[in-house]
């Protein structure tokens, strides 16, 4: 039998801080990593040397790693991990960082998600994302992550009967969401007929099915509760955390993803039923993978991700709220800084910094993460509940 | 709503009909029509081709028109992308094994958006996710004949126009014109509605080449003859064909090559190099040089002769429509990769030719133009009159040319005897030197 984990109890995470978006720029990686950090320390307040540990994750950094970053910005922590998990990455990052500061080999850790986008990056990337995407999907039609998707959600449809009006309510409900979110990309609201006559980039996938690629970083601190509650910070903490690689390898296509598999230690952890968070940030590269996170992650069986968004409307203000901040669809992608969007974003309603966009009485909220397309689906999967401080 | 399925047939260039529960069967290619000289003539942009050094073991089965996929020694695993272990058993002992072709249609997309020129020219873009009866799921081009899914599906190899092989679906039953499907044109160099010279049709393997483009529906057909005053029979039965033009051609000379190269260099969309010397001498057998460099004059400085002149014009129009430059054969021999020594000096000529065609290779790849490489065993001629059947008869090797260019094989090695002599030089080319040695 294996050994009891130890919990997350006693971690805090603090100062959610967004570096604006911006569709292109003509700036490194560094420059986003460094206003990220600076955010940090001027919302804290606490001085750059005391980050003693720095977790990061970003896709354009190369040739560099978390290493040169160190040196570029002039930090000396005695802990670093560089997580390239993509959109799993704040999930992985914040549990790193957790059992860092545990362990007592950090005290304060900056967790950043960063990327830039420059006008042919995003092309560039794709075609040397990994050894499997050159060898056996690019060649094919280079249509990126786009077509891996379009199967996807092509499968998903045919075998559980959801349409395009069903991931329409989706993406029109964080667009409504976005609207209360002044870092999003898009400011304009989203019609259903607007999604559904969006030209098509893969059938069945259409524009606003996609995400915008942009520049951009998301951070956030973890600590011990008490460093946090000493610094007087608002905070937020951790209940349950999972994450899992290469689940279900011999599914023909994906329709079911990690989560699944480590669900119930997740809500064991937490010591809590799904039904009792009052909100959720899934991931949604497309909305099918935020459909399936709703039946993975256990809100509804599987196959039933369809009736389930039926029946709910999923604004912040909605029977079951999702990707408050807007998500990626609505927000835009900033590369690995999209694997930080919905941990910032829960982090914030947890410590009443959500604005207009606030989750009435919210006390729980799960965040799921999910990375990294090597081949014909993502491989890393994650999620943590986190709860108000009390 | 249409269906992804309805969507494809958005085709400018193959006409297909349409049914709501059926693929729709390819339609015939008209012949295309004259272009306008005014209009810019399209450049190529090559499809990505970049690989890692694993999966070239894809493309080196693909080049002979084999489907294989890397086989684990061990546990027997079937698997796919290309590793560099077993995701099984971690073995390291992956042997690349021919497959068996079925599989399962699991889902189809049709990209309306690609980040790449190639495809982006080439829109709507069909391509399916298949599992494959070996095991693993495959992303493939799909054949515009394969219905919706689910559904039964063949998988085949094919080298694309960047010279790598990729996965092509097709229907499990194809129909009459199956070839003029849009993708496919593309990954291979079909004769029909193309102009062709054939180096030289003075010989019998010369006249059954001729004959065999002729009746895959080539557009024209020039006909090399050098010495034209040396007259040989069969060259006027050939001339006759109203698809065919007699154009005087000395591989040996220079100027010869240049003038018909001003004259016809870019009109010519596949050249077959089929000139060749062959005497049958080792080296004690027959003193001096003179037959030695009559053949080197010929098979080797004459493919460069040829590849100076007509190499760099059908690299300017590999993308020149529907009939665009596509393919340089080259006539070689299975003597090319371990000496015949009762042939010696033409073996060695052989050799030589191979070296440079490699080298062609990878000059008319940035273009697109593929090289495709002929290796016959004994050839039904004069000069192989003492050899011992098996021979090849020209008919048959003419039929593997055209049948290479179909199917975008690059390397073919027809006949019995070349395939076991292939087969040997794989087992042990040290081996297939001794065992030469001795039938000499």
């Amino acid at each position: 039998m294996t050994r009891r984990r130890r919990s997350y109890e006693g971690v805090a995470v603090a100062v959610p801080v967004t570096v604006p978006y911006v569709r292109y720029s003509i700036r490194s990686a560094h420059w986003f990593i460094g206003r990220a950090i600076a955010a940090l320390i001027d919302e804290s307040g606490i001085a750059k040397d005391a980050i003693d540990g720095l977790c990061l994750s970003s896709f354009t950094l190369a040739p560099d790693t978390a290493v040169g970053v160190t040196q570029h910005l002039g930090l000396a922590p005695r802990w670093l991990d560089h997580v390239p998990t993509g959109g799993a990455s704040g999930v992985m990052c914040l549990r790193r960082a957790a059992r860092a500061v545990q362990a007592g080999d950090a005290d304060i850790v900056a967790c950043v998600g960063a990327d830039t986008n420059h006008v042919d990056s995003f092309r560039q990337s794709l075609g040397s994302f990994s050894d499997f995407a050159r060898d056996a999907t690019w060649p094919y039609g280079s249509g990126g992550p786009n077509a891996i998707f379009a199967f996807i959600t092509a499968h998903y449809m045919r075998t559980y009967g959801a349409t395009r009006e069903d991931f329409g309510r989706l993406c029109v409900d964080q667009r409504s969401n976005a609207l209360g979110n002044p870092h999003a990309m898009f400011k304009k609201p989203l019609t259903m007929p607007e999604y559904l006559d969006a030209r098509a980039i893969a059938d069945p996938i259409h524009l606003f099915d996609c995400v915008m690629p942009c520049a951009g970083a998301e951070a956030f601190l973890v600590m011990s509760e008490e460093r946090a509650r000493d610094l007087g910070l608002a905070h937020v903490v951790v209940h349950g955390a999972i994450e899992r690689h290469n689940a279900y390898a011999d599914d023909p296509i994906f329709f079911r993803g990690g989560w699944r598999v480590d669900r119930d230690d997740l809500y064991a952890q937490a010591g809590i039923a799904p039904s009792a968070l009052d909100f959720v940030q899934t991931y949604d590269d497309y909305p099918v993978i935020a459909m399936i996170q709703f039946e993975d992650l256990g809100f509804c069986d599987k196959g039933e991700g369809p009736a389930f968004v039926r029946a709910h409307t999923m604004t912040s203000d909605g029977t079951f709220p999702n990707n408050t901040s807007g998500g990626q669809l609505s927000a835009g992608q900033a590369g690995a800084a999209g694997g930080f969007l919905g941990m910032v974003e829960a982090v914030r309603q947890l410590t009443d910094d959500a604005g207009p966009r606030t989750v009435p009485n919210a006390s729980l909220g799960l965040v799921s993460g999910f990375g990294m397309v090597t081949y014909d689906r993502c491989l890393c999967t994650g999620a943590v509940i986190l709860g108000r401080a009390s | 709503m249409t269906s992804p399925v309805m969507k494809t047939t958005a085709n400018t260039t193959t006409r297909t009909t349409t049914h709501t529960t059926t693929a729709p069967v390819t339609a015939a290619i008209d012949k295309p029509r004259r272009k306008n000289p005014v209009l810019r003539t399209r450049q190529i942009n090559l499809p990505p081709g970049a690989r890692g050094r694993v999966a070239l073991g894809f493309t080196a089965a693909a080049a002979e028109g084999r489907f294989a996929l890397q086989a684990c020694e061990r546990c027997a695993a079937v698997q796919y992308p290309p590793r560099e272990a077993c995701h099984r058993c971690l073995s390291t002992e992956l042997t690349w094994r021919d497959q068996p072709d079925g599989g399962h249609l699991v889902c189809t997309t049709t990209l309306r958006h690609s980040n790449d020129l190639f495809f982006r020219e080439r829109l709507p873009w069909r391509l399916g996710l298949v599992r494959l009866d070996a095991g693993p799921t495959v992303m493939v081009h799909l054949h515009g004949e394969v219905g919706g899914e689910p559904g039964r599906i063949r998988v085949g190899a094919r080298i694309d126009r960047a010279g790598m092989a990729v996965l092509i679906g097709y229907p499990e039953q194809g129909s009459a014109h199956m070839a003029d499907d849009r993708m496919l044109r593309e990954m291979t160099s079909d004769p029909r509605f193309r102009k062709v010279l054939v180096t030289d049709g003075k010989s019998a393997v010369g006249q059954a080449i001729v004959r065999a483009f002729v009746e895959a529906g080539a557009d024209l057909v020039w006909v090399g003859h050098a010495e034209p005053w040396k007259k040989l029979g069969g060259l006027d039965d050939i001339g006759a064909l109203p698809q065919v033009t007699l154009v005087p051609l000395d591989l040996t000379d220079g100027r010869s090559v240049t003038e018909l190269a001003g004259e016809i260099a870019g009109k010519v969309d596949i050249v077959v190099n089929n000139a060749e010397v062959h005497r049958t001498f080792g080296i004690a057998a027959r003193r001096g040089t003179d037959v030695a460099r009559a053949e080197m004059d010929i098979n080797y400085f004459g493919l460069l002769r040829l590849a100076q002149e007509f190499g760099p014009a059908l690299k300017g129009r590999s993308a020149d429509g529907l009939a665009s430059a596509t393919a340089w054969v080259n006539l070689l021999s299975i003597y090319a990769l371990s000496s015949f020594p009762t042939h010696g000096t033409f073996s060695a000529s052989k050799a030589a030719a191979y070296s440079l065609s490699q080298c062609l290779r990878a000059e008319m790849r940035p273009a697109g133009i593929r090289v495709v490489n002929v290796f016959p065993g004994p050839i039904d001629d004069d000069w192989n009159q003492h050899v011992p059947p098996p021979k090849l008869a020209p008919i048959a090797l003419a039929n593997a040319i055209v049948k290479a260019l179909r199917d975008g094989v690059e390397d073919v090695y027809p006949g019995d005897v070349a395939q076991e002599w292939l087969a040997r030089w794989r087992d042990n080319p040290k081996v297939l030197e001794r065992e030469l040695a001795g039938e000499g």
